[in-house]
């Protein structure tokens, strides 16, 4: 009886579906029909097992996190009995006289982060807007769409090298001509390296974004006679804000966390950087750096404790950014 | 008059379209600038010795990063055989329990496990495999790269099995199968080709991981295939030869970026034709 509400097509459908589940389970469901209470009994054994197995992989996921938060916390105790707060705040870090502020390392990770934003904001909204807006389909659309999954599956460490020599004598040819002590190295040069790096992720998720803006919306400022460049302004970036921001947050994110590219070009100074061109370390290359050398408890839990900071810093960021996008992703 | 303001307007219109085009297009340089070096300086020293040669001592002509090809083969293998039973598992339970506070802190978890830098993620095994193992080696490497593979295999496991319509669980527990044996034989193969995605899109993503290798897997210039010693990867030997003075090492380590690139994008461009053609759809 209640097949007979469905209309020809979704009867066909269920049947050949079933069909499809009684060749894949053949053998299953023959045994079946003489089955014994054993089996039946072994069925469910295998299930409650099954069950377990699933639960307990799934709570072993949160042991991870709770591990990985437990370990840096105790490890670093040594580093936070020794030093207290000025650990944030001391600028200097000298493992010779067992002094260890990592407030230069906050500076230049934080420097070069929003530095490495700031450059790549534009080309982010560029092809967002490209990819989003005015290109939807079309051979330049996913040509414009390759060539970004592209950047974003070279290894961070093939970045740094290519950085380190080719672009650090570029910057050095640069700084040469402009008079500035030509390192060549250093934050201005890791935050074009990682500007690069972080492109693919807020493009993506900038395009994401502003393909979801209701055409409706768009249509009616058309059709009350604005440009498209007053449309994407009064309605495309109002509407998409949002979004659009968290994409940044999350290649901010990146940015803090990415190591290896950072730790090639960055010029490796433990010194208070003066401006951009100058040399400096940031969190992640500090550890990089130093962890294998580190002797002395203090010494490796002080490391530990930079670990820490910069898991903390990124975390607020990318949760934050999750946040915002699950956030406006549900309202539509 | 309004003549001259609409003008104006759409002379805005047009000068903002060129600039967009303009900037999207320039982002492109880097990535041929990037990929030109690297087949310009990496194909000339690749051939097959480069492959299956040991590196020479310094300051010798010649030889190559099998090591490191090995080296980079076990890590993924163990991080693959930690990863994807673990993951597959808990992307089930997640699909299985879409709502419960369990899943939800599992999400939430599998968010922020993303979002650890890796650097972080090479500490933490330092601390719990190479400090109580008093020795760097493959293992403790595999599973920082496990750790870091999780999230990607969780998602996509959730995702696709997501997609399974409930009529075909339905079915098959209707015929009185079994509640594990409907996972295993209807629904994880209904959506095998999701999960292969990501577990390719995992690997591709660990491949070219340098940071948690630095204190775990170490790094080794000789052959070695016991998984609890230090061994070499293509990421960390080109670290090695990147920043030293030797332009010997720096032909050596462009080679080593051209074998890791094709790699980690041929694994991309393989997953990408997967899902297009085996896409699961019902």
């Amino acid at each position: 009886m209640a097949i007979s509400f469905l209309d020809n097509n979704e009867k066909d459908s269920i049947m050949l579906k079933a069909a499809v589940l009684k060749n894949r389970l053949g053998s299953e469901t023959s045994m079946r029909e003489e089955s014994q209470p054993e089996q039946i009994r072994a069925s469910f054994l295998s299930d409650s097992v099954f069950k377990t197995a699933l639960n307990v992989s799934a709570v072993f996921m949160l042991l991870i996190l709770a591990g990985i938060f437990v370990t840096l916390v105790l490890e670093s105790i040594p580093s936070i009995k020794a030093a207290g707060f000025s650990f944030l705040t001391g600028k200097t870090w000298d493992p010779v006289f067992r002094e260890y502020g990592t407030f230069v390392f906050l500076v230049g990770t934080l420097v070069t982060s929003f530095l490495a934003l700031i450059i790549s904001i534009p080309f982010s909204l560029a092809i967002a807007l490209f990819s989003g807006e005015y290109f939807r389909q079309g051979v330049f659309s996913s040509f414009l769409k390759s060539a970004v999954e592209l950047l974003a599956g070279i290894p961070s460490v093939v970045y740094g090298f290519w950085a380190l020599l080719i672009l650090v004598p570029l910057v050095r040819t640069f700084e040469m001509k402009a008079g500035i002590i030509p390192y060549g190295v250093g934050i201005l040069t890791a935050s074009l390296i990682l500007a690069v790096m972080i492109v693919p992720y807020s493009a993506s998720i900038g395009s994401d974004i502003i393909s979801l803006v209701p055409s409706d919306l768009k249509e009616a400022a058309l059709s009350l006679g604005s440009t498209r460049f007053e449309m994407i302004m009064k309605v495309v970036f109002p509407y998409a804000r949002s979004g659009i921001c968290a994409g940044i947050l999350l290649s901010l994110g990146r940015a803090i966390g990415e190591t290896m590219a950072v730790t090639m070009v960055i010029g490796n100074s433990n010194l208070m950087p003066e401006n951009i061109f100058s040399p400096a370390n940031t969190m992640a290359s500090i550890i990089a750096n130093e962890f294998t050398e580190a002797t002395g408890d203090v010494y490796v839990s002080s490391l530990i404790e930079v670990g820490l900071v910069l898991l903390l810093v990124s975390l607020i960021i990318t949760v934050t950014g999750r946040y915002i996008i699950n956030r406006t992703s549900m309202q539509q | 008059m309004t003549d001259g303001k609409l003008v104006f307007r759409i002379i805005k219109d047009r000068l903002f379209q060129a600039v967009v085009i303009l900037f999207s297009f320039a982002m492109i340089v880097p990535l041929f600038l990037i990929i030109y070096y690297i087949i310009r300086n990496g194909i000339s020293v690749i051939n097959w010795e480069f492959l299956v040669s040991l590196p020479k001592p310094m300051g010798d002509i010649g030889g190559g990063i099998a090591n490191a090809v090995v080296g980079t083969a076990m890590l993924v293998i163990v991080a693959t055989v930690f990863a994807v039973p673990l993951g597959v598992c808990a992307g089930i339970y997640l699909s299985e329990n879409k709502k419960g506070r369990i899943a939800y802190s599992v999400r939430l978890c599998m968010e922020i496990l993303q979002g650890v830098p890796s650097i972080v993620i090479g500490i933490i095994a330092y601390s719990w495999i190479v400090l109580s193992m008093g020795t760097f080696s493959a293992l403790s490497g595999g599973v920082a790269l496990a750790i870091m593979m999780l999230p990607v295999i969780v998602r996509a496991t959730e995702e696709t099995l997501k997609l399974i319509p409930e009529n075909l669980r339905e079915a098959s527990l209707a015929l009185g199968v079994p509640y594990s044996r409907t996972i295993i034989k209807v629904i994880v193969p209904a959506g095998l080709t999701g999960i292969l995605t990501g577990v390719l899109l995992g690997i591709a993503r660990i491949a070219g991981e340098t940071a948690p290798l630095l204190f775990t897997a170490f790094g080794n210039p000789f052959m070695n295939i016991n998984i609890f010693k230090p061994v070499d990867s293509l990421p960390m030997l080109i670290f090695n030869y990147a920043t030293s003075p030797y332009p010997l090492w720096h032909a050596m380590a462009w080679g080593a970026s051209f074998v890791l690139v094709v790699l980690v994008l041929g694994l991309n461009i393989v997953t990408k034709v997967i899902t297009n053609r085996w896409k699961v759809r019902f």
